[in-house]
C-alpha cells in the first residue's frame, strides 16, 4: 500500500519535475489555446457560457494529451488495427442509426455524443502508418493499392455522412503518412492525374448542397442573400481589419452578426477583422512553427511506425489552418473546416489535443532505449 | 516477371522520410504564404472597399421627415397644423408571404381596397428593405388591436407620424386646399433628398401654392443596426428643419361671417383690400372638409362628394364662371369717361327698348316703358341698360375690350393660388380665334351690360372691383401676409403684391362712376337701396343680375316670382366702402339668387359688418333686403 502510494507520487512528481513533454510545442500549443479563448470571448459577444464550454473543453484535451503522452508508440502500433477497424464500425453505426442536423454525424451514448468521424483523424495515419511501416519502402502499386483502400473505405463513409470536410482531413492524413513514407514522384504525378481526371466523376454523386457550396465558390456574387453570403460577408471582415484590425470587440461583422457562424466555421474572419493583417501574420507564424515542431519531432523519432505517424498528423495539421483560412478569404469552397484549437466546438478541439498527445509520446519515447525508464 | 526480394532498410528509410518532411514543410509554408497573400490582397488592397462595404452593412440612414409649417390667418388664428397620429408600415422584406399577411391582417385592422391598392403601388417602387405605409391614422381601438396580436406580423409595426389636420373644417378647404399622399407621378417630379421620408405633399390650395416653403428639410439618423436590421445605436443625428408658418391675409371672421350668410345657397364671395391686394375672404359655397383627404378619401366619400348636384369640390371663388352682368356698368362708365366719350352731364333717354339702326331686334331696359332721361350717375344707380348700350356702341368692341381688360377681366388676376380660370373678355379677335366667326354689333350692346360671351370669376370680379376703388391701380390678390421660421420666431413679411400704376387720370371722372354707386346703396331709386342703413361709413355698390338662359325681348318677367326667377337668374353684387377712401372691396355671388341687390347684397353687408365691428365702428345690421 505504502510502496504502490509512493510510487505514485514519485510518477506525479517527475511527471511535474521532468515531464514527457516536448516543451516549445506545448508552450505553443498553450499561447494557441489563450489567443483561441480570448478570440471567442469576443465573437461569442463575451457570452460566459459559451467560454466556459471551450475552457473545459480544452482541459479534457489537455487531459488526454497527457495521458496519451505516457503510452509508448509501441503499445500504440500494437493497437492500431483494432482501433482503425472499431472505429470504422462505427462509422457504419452511424450510417445505420446516427443522428445529426440534417447530417448523420453523431453517435448519441446516452451521456455524450460523439462524432466517430473525429477517431479516423487519429486511427486513419495511424494505421497507414502500421501498414507501411512493415512494408519495404518507398511504397510500390501493390502496396499503393493497400493504402487507397484503407484510406477510401472510411473516408468514403465520412463523406456519404455527408461532412466533406472532415473526409478530407481523414484522407489527407493518410495520404500524408503515404507521401512521408518516400513515394516516387512519378506515382505522386500519376495520381493526381488520375485524381484531376476522376474528380468530374464525383459531382453526379455530391448533394445539392455540396454542389451548391462549389458553385457559389466559384461565382459568389451570383446568390448574395444565400450560400454566398457567408463568402462575401466574411471577406468584408477580413479586408475591413486592414492592417491592425478593429481592435478586440470592435469588429462590427461579428459583433452585429452580419458574419454568420462566427464563433465556429469563420472564426477566423473575426480575428483577422479585429486583430489585422498583423494579428493574421503572427497567428499564421504560430500555426507554422507547431507544424515545424511536430515534423521535427517526427524526423527524430525512433522508428519508421512513429515517424510516420508523427509527421501525418503535423501535416494534417497544416490542412485545417489551410483549408479554415482559404474558405474564410474566399479561395477555396466552403467546407466545416474549424480553425484548429480557436473555433468553437468540442470533438475537434479534443481529438487535435490526443493527436499532439501521440506527438508528445513520440517525442517522449525518441530514443531506442529510454533512459528515464 | 522476377521480383527482387524487397528488404527493410531503417537508416534509408529515416534519411527518405528526413526529405520528405522537410520537403513536405517547405510546401506547406510556401502554401501559408499563399494564405498570407490573399490576406494582404483583402485587408491592404483591397481594404477600402471593404471597410466601406462594411459600413454600409452595419449603418443605417434614416430620414427624419420634417414638421410641416402651420398656418394662420391675419389674426393667428390657427387654420392648419399637425396631430400625432398612428399609421401601420411594412417591411416587405421581412414578410414570408405577404399576402397570406395581408389577409389576416385585415381581420386585426380594417384595410380598404383603396389603402391595398396604394400600398401594392409604393411596394412596387420601393425596395424590399424600405419600410412600405399600409395604413395611415390608426384609431385608439385598432392600435390596442394591434398590439395583441403583434407577434403574428413580423415586419410589421406601428409607426407614430404626424398627420395635417385643419381644425376649422370646410370653411377654409377653398383656400387651403388640403394635403394628401404623394403618388407615383409626383414622386417622379420630386427630389429624393428632399421628400425623403415623407408621406404628403399639397395638392390643391396654399398647400400647394407655398408648398415649397411648409416642408421643410429633412433631418436625418445615422443608425447602427445588427443583421436582422434592429436599431442598437445612433451614430450621428441631424435634426429636419420643419416647414415655415404661414399668415394668410385671410380674416376668419369675415370668412366665417361671409360662409354663413349664404346659409348653404351655392355661391362665392371674395374681399379684398383695394389698398393693397391683400385677400381677406375667399369663400366658396357648398365646401367639403379637407381633412378627409389627408390621410386618402374613401370610395364612398369621393363619390358623395362628387355627385352631389351643388359640387362642393369646384371652387366657386376662383373657377366658378359667371356673366358680370351689371357689374360691368361702373367699369364701362369709367371708359366713358375717360377716353371722352361721356361727360357726366351728358343724357340718354330710357324708353324700354333700344334698336340698332335697320335692326327688329330690340334690347330691353329692365324697366317696362324705361325710366327718362338719365345722366351717368342715374344710369348707375338705377342700371339702365338703354345709357350702357349706347355707351358700348359708341366706345366700339376693340376700346372696350382694351380698357376692360386693364381691370384684368379675361386673365387670371394672379391670385397665389393654384388653377385659377381665366373667364372671357369677348372681342372679335376672341371671337375668330374661338368660333371662327365674325363679330356682330348686337354683340358689342349686350357686351355693354356684361351679357354674352362674357365671363368672369368672382375673384376676377373682385379684382377689378378693388382696381376700381384704388383709383385704378391694380394690385395682384394676395394671400400669403407673412411667414415665420418657428413659433415665436419674428413674422416676415410676404413682399407686396406686384401693381400696376393707375391707368385713371382724372379724380372727377373717379368721383362721378363712385357717386353713381353710392347712389346704387343710398338713392332713392339705386338698385341696392336702403343696403346702407346702419352702416357708420358710406358705401358704393353695383348689383347684377345675370341670365342663366337667354331670352327674347318681347317678354317680361314681371308675372314671375322671386323663386322662379331665382331659377333662372344668379345674383350678383359688388361693393366697397368707405366710399371716399376704400378699404374693403367686397363682390358676392349668389347661383339661384332672384335680383342681386335683394339676394347677395345682404351677404355682402354682413361681411362689412363683420369688418367693421373688428375695427369697433358702431354697426346697426340690417333689418330689410334692399327690393331690388
Amino acid at each position: 500500500m505504502n510502496t504502490a502510494l509512493a510510487r505514485l507520487r514519485h510518477a506525479l512528481l517527475r511527471q511535474i519535475v521532468r515531464p514527457r513533454l516536448d516543451l516549445p510545442l506545448a508552450l505553443a500549443l498553450l499561447l494557441l489555446a489563450a489567443v483561441g479563448l480570448l478570440t471567442l470571448t469576443s465573437a461569442a459577444d463575451l457570452e460566459v457560457h459559451v467560454i466556459v464550454a471551450q475552457a473545459t473543453r480544452f482541459m479534457l484535451g489537455a487531459l488526454l494529451l497527457l495521458a496519451v503522452s505516457r503510452v509508448p508508440p509501441v503499445r500504440l502500433r500494437s493497437l492500431t488495427p483494432w482501433l482503425y477497424v472499431i472505429s470504422t464500425l462505427l462509422l457504419l453505426v452511424v450510417a445505420a442509426l446516427g443522428e445529426g442536423r440534417g447530417a448523420h454525424r453523431w453517435l448519441n451514448l446516452g451521456v455524450l455524443r460523439f462524432q466517430p468521424s473525429e477517431l479516423l483523424k487519429l486511427t486513419m495515419p495511424m494505421m497507414v502508418a502500421w501498414y507501411l511501416a512493415q512494408r519495404p519502402l518507398p511504397p510500390r502499386w501493390r502496396d499503393l493499392a493497400v493504402v487507397g483502400l484503407l484510406i477510401a473505405a472510411p473516408a468514403a463513409l465520412i463523406a456519404m455522412q455527408p461532412d466533406l470536410g472532415t473526409a478530407l482531413l481523414v484522407a489527407a492524413a493518410g495520404v500524408f503518412a503515404l507521401f512521408l513514407s518516400g513515394l516516387a514522384w512519378w506515382r505522386i504525378g500519376m495520381l493526381l492525374g488520375a485524381l484531376a481526371g476522376a474528380l468530374p466523376l464525383a459531382w453526379p454523386y455530391m448533394h445539392q448542397f455540396q454542389r451548391e457550396r462549389v458553385l457559389t465558390f466559384l461565382h459568389p456574387e451570383s446568390d448574395p442573400l444565400g450560400t454566398g453570403w457567408h463568402i462575401i460577408q466574411s471577406e468584408i471582415a477580413v479586408g475591413s481589419g486592414g492592417w491592425f484590425g478593429k481592435g478586440w470587440h470592435q469588429g462590427t461583422q461579428s459583433r452585429l452578426e452580419f458574419l454568420p457562424e462566427h464563433t465556429t466555421d469563420f472564426i477566423f474572419a473575426v480575428f483577422a477583422e479585429e486583430f489585422g493583417l498583423i494579428g493574421v501574420i503572427l497567428l499564421v507564424a504560430l500555426y507554422a512553427f507547431i507544424i515545424g515542431r511536430c515534423l521535427w519531432i517526427a524526423v527524430n523519432a525512433r522508428d519508421t511506425y512513429s515517424r510516420l505517424l508523427g509527421g501525418a498528423l503535423a501535416m494534417s495539421f497544416f490542412v485545417y489552418v489551410m483549408v479554415n483560412g482559404g474558405m474564410i478569404t474566399g479561395i477555396l469552397p466552403v467546407v466545416g473546416v474549424p480553425l484548429p484549437l480557436v473555433s468553437y466546438g468540442g470533438t475537434s478541439a479534443v481529438s487535435l489535443l490526443t493527436g499532439f498527445g501521440v506527438l508528445m509520446s513520440i517525442h517522449a519515447h525518441r530514443k531506442l532505449v529510454d533512459s528515464r525508464a | 516477371m522476377l521480383h527482387r526480394p524487397a528488404l527493410k532498410d531503417p537508416r534509408r528509410e529515416h534519411a527518405r522520410f528526413r526529405a520528405r518532411a522537410w520537403t513536405g514543410y517547405a510546401l506547406i509554408l510556401l502554401a501559408l504564404a499563399g494564405l498570407l497573400a490573399r490576406f494582404v490582397w483583402l485587408q491592404v488592397v483591397q481594404h477600402q472597399e471593404f471597410v466601406t462595404r462594411a459600413n454600409a452593412n452595419r449603418i443605417r440612414l434614416v430620414y427624419l421627415p420634417p414638421p410641416r409649417g402651420l398656418i394662420y390667418d391675419r389674426n393667428g388664428v390657427l387654420l392648419a397644423d399637425n396631430v400625432p397620429a398612428y399609421r401601420l408600415e411594412v417591411v416587405p422584406e421581412r414578410v414570408p408571404h405577404l399576402q397570406a399577411m395581408l389577409q389576416r391582417l385585415s381581420q386585426v385592422v380594417p384595410l380598404s381596397a383603396e389603402d391595398l391598392r396604394r400600398f401594392h403601388d409604393e411596394l412596387a417602387q420601393q425596395r424590399p428593405f424600405q419600410s412600405v405605409p399600409l395604413r395611415l391614422k390608426l384609431s385608439e381601438d385598432e392600435i390596442a388591436r394591434f398590439a395583441i396580436n403583434q407577434w403574428r406580423f413580423p415586419g410589421v409595426a406601428v409607426v407614430p407620424y404626424l398627420m395635417r389636420n385643419y381644425p376649422q373644417g370646410k370653411l377654409f378647404a377653398h383656400v387651403l386646399g388640403y394635403v394628401g399622399r404623394i403618388d407615383a407621378s409626383e414622386q417622379a417630379r420630386l427630389d429624393p433628398e428632399l421628400y425623403a421620408g415623407t408621406l404628403q405633399i399639397g395638392k390643391s390650395g396654399i398647400e400647394r401654392q407655398y408648398e415649397g416653403l411648409l416642408h421643410g428639410k429633412p433631418g436625418y439618423e445615422l443608425v447602427e443596426v445588427n443583421v436582422d436590421q434592429r436599431p442598437l445605436r445612433v451614430l450621428e443625428r441631424v435634426p429636419p428643419t420643419p416647414g415655415r408658418n404661414l399668415y394668410l391675409s385671410i380674416d376668419a371672421r369675415l370668412q366665417q361671417a361671409g360662409e354663413a350668410a349664404f346659409a348653404g345657397r351655392p355661391g362665392a364671395a371674395v374681399a379684398i383690400d383695394p389698398r393693397n391686394g391683400q385677400v381677406l375672404a375667399l369663400v366658396s359655397v357648398p365646401s367639403y372638409d379637407p381633412n378627409l383627404f389627408v390621410s386618402g378619401i374613401s370610395d364612398a366619400d369621393y363619390r358623395a362628394l362628387l355627385d352631389d348636384p351643388d359640387k362642393p369640390l369646384l371652387n366657386r371663388a376662383l373657377r366658378g364662371l359667371y356673366p358680370p352682368g351689371s357689374t360691368v356698368k361702373p367699369y364701362l362708365a369709367l371708359g366713358g369717361l375717360e377716353l371722352g366719350l361721356r361727360t357726366a352731364q351728358d343724357t340718354v333717354d330710357s324708353t324700354g327698348e333700344f334698336y340698332l339702326p335697320g335692326q327688329k331686334r330690340g334690347y330691353r331696359d329692365d324697366q317696362r316703358g324705361g325710366v327718362g332721361r338719365v345722366a351717368m350717375v342715374q344710369a348707375i344707380e338705377q342700371s339702365v341698360n338703354t345709357y350702357f348700350y349706347k355707351l358700348a356702341l359708341d366706345m366700339g368692341i376693340d376700346r372696350m375690350a382694351a380698357w376692360m381688360s386693364r381691370f384684368g377681366f379675361g386673365r387670371p388676376s394672379g391670385i397665389d393660388l393654384p388653377a385659377e380660370a381665366s373667364g372671357v373678355l369677348p372681342s372679335p379677335a376672341w371671337k375668330r380665334a374661338t368660333f371662327h366667326q365674325p363679330w356682330y354689333l348686337g354683340e358689342t350692346v349686350i357686351a355693354g351690360i356684361g351679357q354674352g360671351y362674357w365671363v368672369v370669376t368672382p375673384l376676377q370680379l373682385a379684382h377689378a372691383l378693388a382696381t376700381l376703388a384704388d383709383h385704378a391701380v391694380a394690385h395682384a390678390p394676395r394671400l400669403l401676409l407673412a411667414e415665420q421660421s418657428g413659433m415665436g420666431a419674428p413674422r416676415v413679411p410676404a413682399p407686396p403684391a406686384p401693381a400696376t400704376p393707375s391707368f385713371a387720370t382724372s379724380r372727377p371722372d373717379w368721383d362721378t362712376v363712385v357717386q353713381g354707386m353710392v347712389a346704387v346703396v343710398n338713392g332713392d331709386k339705386g338698385t341696392a337701396r336702403g343696403l346702407g342703413v346702419g352702416f357708420p361709413y358710406p358705401i358704393a355698390g353695383k348689383t347684377g343680375t345675370a341670365e342663366r338662359y337667354s331670352r327674347t325681348t318681347s317678354a317680361y318677367d314681371s308675372h314671375l316670382t322671386n323663386a322662379q326667377l331665382a331659377e333662372r337668374h344668379r345674383a350678383l353684387f359688388e361693393c366697397f366702402t368707405p366710399a371716399d377712401d376704400p378699404r374693403i372691396a367686397v363682390v358676392v355671388v349668389l347661383e339661384h339668387g332672384a335680383w342681386g341687390g335683394s339676394a347677395a347684397a345682404p351677404i355682402a353687408r354682413t361681411i362689412l359688418d363683420t369688418w367693421a365691428r373688428e375695427r369697433g365702428l358702431p354697426v346697426t345690421p340690417l333689418m330689410q333686403a334692399p327690393p331690388g
